[in-house]
Parts: C-alpha cells; structure tokens; sequence
C-alpha cells in the first residue's frame, strides 16, 4: 500500500461507534422480546471483540514505533500458540497428548508463518523485511484462515477415521497398507478443509466483497489497489491452508497407525462436544 | 481352480504360535500343521477373537508367531495379514460395487458359494448382511492367504449356506494346503471341519 493512494478518509469517531453498538443493542433487545436466548452471548462476545481489538490497536501502535525483532517474534509466537490452541479445541476426536495440540502447530508454522516470512521477504519487501505494519497484519490473516482449515480437516480425519474404523482394519486384515486404508479418508479430510476457501476464491467479487478489500476501501483506498492486496492475500491464504491441511493430515493419519501399520484407536480422545 | 499358480509350487507351511501374550491372554501356544484345521472354541469374551486378531499382528501382543520358516516380525505387517487372513464374523465394505474390493476374483469360488459372476457388479448395499458374509470370503480367498484365522465365518448364515462355506473354504484347503485356524460355536460344525479342537476359557488354552 503506498501512501499517496489514500484520497482522504472519514476518520472514525467514538460516536459513531457507539452509533454501530446501539444496532447491537436493538438486536439484543429483539432476541431477548423473542426468547430467542443469545442476548448474553451476543453481548458477552461484542465485549471481548471491543477489549480485544482495542488492546490489539494499542499493541500494535507502540509495536509500529519500536519496531523491536524480539517483540515481534513474541507477539508471532503468541498468536501461533492460540491459533493453535483453537485448532485443537474445534476438534471431536483430537490425538491424545502433545500431538494433538503439536500436530495443529506445527503445520500452522510450516504454512502460514513461512508464507508470511516469504511474502514479506519476497513479495512486498518493505524496509526492514520484518517491519510489524506488514508482518504481523499479513501473520495474523493467514493464521486465522489456515486455522480453521486445518481445524476442519482435523476434526474430519478424527471423526471419520473413528466411524468408519470397522472399513479400515477389515483392509488391514486383508493386507492393506496403513496408507492405502486410511487414503479415501484422508481424501476427504484435505477436501473439508479446502472446500470453504476455494468457493471464496471462486465467489470473491460477485457474491461477496471481500473483508480486506472492503476496509480498504472504506478507509479511503484506490479499488484497484485494494483488488490487488485481496487477490494477493487470497493467493497466500489459499496456499497456506492447503500446504497446512496437507501437513497436518499427513502427521495425524500417520500417528493413528502404530509401527506395525495397526490402527490405534486409543491415541484418540474421547469424543467432545464442541 | 487352474493349475500353475503359485501354491501348486510352493512348500507346506505350518502355523506355529510360542508364548503369545497379550491383554486378556495367558502364554497360548499352539500348532495347526499344514492342510489341517484346529478348532477354537469356548464361552463368550473368553480370548478367541482376541488371539486370532493377535497372530494376525492387528492388535498389541507378544511371542512367537510364524508361518513355514516366517517369522511374523521378519516381514512387514501388512505382508503378513496377506499371508494370514483373519476373517471377523462382520464384514465391512469401503466401495460401491463389490468388484472394487479385490482385483482378481475367482470364479469358481463366487460359485461355490452360489454367486454368478454379476455380482461383482452389484453395489454392496444391494446385499443382505448373510450374502456381504459369504462374499467376504470370496474377498478373502482372491488374496490366495496361505493360512486362515476364521472367526465364526458362518455365525449369520442358515444351515444350508452353512454347509456351502464349509465345503468353499475345505476345497480351498485342500488345494493350498493352508493350515486354518477356525472359531465355531457350533460341536457339530467342529466335528464336520476339524480333526482337532481346543477349548479357551479366561484367556487360557485348555
């Protein structure tokens, strides 16, 4: 994004957010007259975006004016363990132990932190390479994208692999390999968790309007320019959820077997209901 | 069945089985000499299942399993379940059509079981639970396994069908030689299959 784009911008004042938030409250309102029951959690998580994003803003500025290395791979790292977390929590039947939670970070860091690394370094080469205003905003969205892939693709790997396990051993007890009985399985796995963003990819512009793209815009961007970020970040996401899904299917698949190709239930959790 | 395959060739394997433990087994060992059946029998949640699905290295065990001069752990896994096929009592099924789950069905056998050759073509939910149970041993045997681990094979059969798998898996016996391993309920089926018959109580062969 270069500075001289911006033809000038309405900044926001603490009005006009409080204008949006009584919206909220009507919506609230409206489903406490209906009985509808999520009035409490509506509020309660309009709360946590409003403190969240906040405090977000404020680290972020104070991190944009020392531009520390060492504060940098903090934050990075903060965020790749709660991504991380998240993944594991969205799953039914997760691995047991450290490679269920391992598992989720681990492809998380193979695919988005070296494709945020790599965009920064390659693509948009700003001064330093590591500067916060484009590492931790181009970070933070393909985390949150990967996340929810590979979280998808998890809980499916989980949850088919249990259900259908009568399937996979009788090929095992045929002769199968483990690989060959648990491939239409993890097949399916990869394609849940891709699915979402390459109907995005396919839709973007035509149904929908895209999250970045509409900020920028909003935020006084040239359209043009912001079509060029929005594809650039879909490209990024894209690949960083299939590499990820890839990664993480492949180490589960294989940890549900033990090494005499014999499926091992037992390093599956209990089912949760989340 | 054709002459020229490789089991008209090959040397008789016995099953050997040395101190298998496991959960809910005690130290079994045991013989089946090739081309002979050794019956397995006793009360429920005794250990059959579990010792069968044992030598075939589908579960955790310890001890000394080989076939002929195999030893179980000289070759991989899924190698061995090749050479010794453990039949369970529920068959599963992972594809549409019945074709798909084995690449060189044998006729003959389809027909002894009492199938034409078009059910291959049928999709498998087509299939009562009986006709899934006699194919799976069609399925079982286009693998040409060189011992059987079979577990309760006609347990959801009628008498006549009964007979017929009886007679299917007897024929293949004889034409490979391969040592069996068959759990049955049934004394009459124990008399009718096998010259030898063990019982199992609490994990332990009597």
């Amino acid at each position: 994004m270069s500075g001289q784009a911006s033809q000038g911008f309405i900044a926001l004042g603490h009005t006009d957010l409080l204008l949006a938030a009584t919206l909220l409250v009507l919506a609230g309102g409206l489903s406490w007259r209906l009985q509808l029951g999520i009035e409490k959690r509506l509020l309660i998580s309009a709360l946590r975006a409003s403190v969240q994003l906040l405090l977000l803003g404020l680290v972020l500025h104070s991190l944009f004016s020392t531009q520390s290395p060492g504060l940098i791979a903090l934050i990075g790292s903060v965020m790749l363990g709660i991504a991380g977390y998240e993944v594991w929590s969205r799953q039914a039947r997760r691995l047991r132990g450290w490679w269920g939670y391992g598992t989720g970070v681990l492809s998380m860091l193979l695919s988005s932190v070296t494709i945020a690394l790599f965009s920064v370094s390659i693509i948009l080469q700003p001064s330093p390479w590591y500067h916060p205003q484009y590492l931790i905003p181009l970070l933070g969205m393909l985390l949150g994208n990967t996340m929810t892939g590979i979280a998808v693709a998890m809980n499916t790997l989980g949850r088919e692999t249990w259900s259908r396990r009568g399937e996979i051993e009788a090929r095992l007890m045929l002769g199968d390999k483990a690989s060959d009985a648990i491939a239409d399985i993890r097949r399916a796995a990869l394609r849940a968790g891709l699915i979402p963003i390459i109907n995005s990819m396919a839709t973007a512009g035509i149904v929908t309007l895209p999250g970045i793209m509409t900020g920028q815009i909003l935020a006084g961007g040239d359209p043009m320019e912001a079509a060029k970020y929005q594809l650039m970040i879909m490209f990024l996401i894209a690949a960083g959820t299939a590499l990820g899904a890839a990664i993480a299917v492949i180490i589960m698949a294989h940890r549900l077997f033990d090494d005499r190709q014999r499926l091992s239930l037992r390093r599956l959790s209990a089912a949760n209901d989340n | 069945m054709a002459c020229g395959t490789w089991y008209s060739s090959a040397p008789e394997v016995d099953l050997l089985v040395r101190h298998l433990q496991r959960a809910g087994l005690n130290d079994i060992s045991l013989s089946v000499p090739a081309g002979q059946t050794l019956c397995i029998h006793g009360p429920s949640g005794s250990g059959k299942s579990l010792l069968l699905r044992a030598i075939a290295d589908l579960d955790p065990n310890q001890g000394q399993v080989s076939l002929g001069g195999i030893r179980r752990e000289s070759v991989p896994a899924p190698q061995w379940r090749g050479l010794v096929s453990y039949l369970p009592p529920e068959s599963h099924w992972w594809q549409e059509q019945v074709r798909a789950h084995a690449s060189d069905w044998n006729l003959a056998t389809l027909e002894g079981l009492g199938f034409a050759a078009d059910v291959l073509d049928w999709p498998v939910s087509r299939l009562s639970t009986g006709e899934r149970q006699r194919l799976s041993i069609a399925r079982s045997l286009a693998r040409t396994p060189r011992a059987m681990l079979l577990d309760e094979p006609t347990a959801n059969l009628d008498p006549g069908n009964t007979l017929v798998v009886e007679q299917v898996l007897s024929n293949y016996q004889q034409e490979t030689r391969a040592p069996m391993l068959w759990v049955s309920h049934d004394p009459a089926q124990r008399e009718r299959v096998a010259l030898l018959a063990r019982e199992i109580i609490d994990g332990i062969l009597q």
